[in-house]
């Protein structure tokens, strides 16, 4: 299982995202992998991805990037708040 | 796993502010003054979120500003702005901000691993109003986890 974390840029934000996301893979535990990604890059990287995560900031335009690949877009509000993070990866994943 | 170093120059305390990209601004002249970028960073971080929106504002009040690796980057840094009064960056759920965060890095992968650790203080929750209502640039390192004044300096 791939999951992609993608911001505007592919460092920063999505990093600290990709962080979080494990934490709240390991609390539920799941086991995937979790890359980090800029928008530039995403219809690269999300083409074998189950599950991109990212802010409702940017979804629309992960939306547009992405075209078509089956991966759902989750959106977190709080980069920080786990359980967020965990009860949508559930959520998606299961 | 360490974070960019963060000198008392890097700090600003209860900073007054119109908007959110005076707010950037602050940001941009500390990371100047700590000698991490030049000055045309800080237009960067402020055309980071005209293009991609107010995603930066990444938890409840607080805003990590930042932009791509550069030739103003002259090495990895970090700010700390608070503000003396909040301002709205235009996030539907995480306004206003109270706290920015800037970050320069010189190249992507090098910084994955200090993001970590500046994860891990914002974990707690509370963090945030801490460091909003913190008086010193000592208070805000331990927040933030440095162990010490060591660790602080350039």
């Amino acid at each position: 299982m791939k999951i992609i974390a993608v911001c505007g840029l592919g460092i920063g934000t999505s990093a600290i995202l990709k962080v979080n996301a494990e934490r709240a893979l390991d609390r539920l535990g799941l086991t995937a992998d979790v890359d980090a990604s800029d928008l530039a890059g995403i219809a690269t990287a999300a083409a074998d991805a189950q599950v991109i995560l990212t802010s409702s900031e940017l979804a629309d335009a992960v939306r547009a990037a992405i075209g078509r690949s089956f991966a759902e877009i989750v959106e977190v509000s709080n980069y920080f708040d786990v359980e967020e993070i965990g009860a949508k990866l559930e959520i998606s994943l299961g | 796993m360490t974070l960019p170093p963060l000198p008392d120059e890097a700090i600003v305390i209860k900073a007054h502010v119109d908007d959110w990209r005076a707010a950037v601004r602050e940001a941009g002249r500390a990371l100047v003054r700590s000698g991490s970028t030049r000055s045309e960073y800080a237009d960067r971080m402020i055309a980071v979120i005209e293009e991609f929106g107010a995603y930066v504002v990444i938890a409840p009040g607080l805003a990590l500003a930042h932009a791509r690796p550069g030739p103003d980057v002259r090495r990895e840094g970090l700010a700390v702005v608070t503000l003396a009064e909040p301002v709205p960056f235009g996030h539907p759920h995480n306004d206003p901000v109270r706290v920015v965060v800037g970050l320069a890095v010189s190249n992507a992968e090098e910084h994955v691993a200090s993001v970590a650790r500046l994860a891990n203080a914002f974990n707690d929750s509370g963090v945030v109003g801490r460091m909003a209502r913190a008086e010193t640039a000592d208070e805000l390192r331990a927040l933030l986890g440095f162990d010490g004044t060591a660790e602080a300096g350039a």
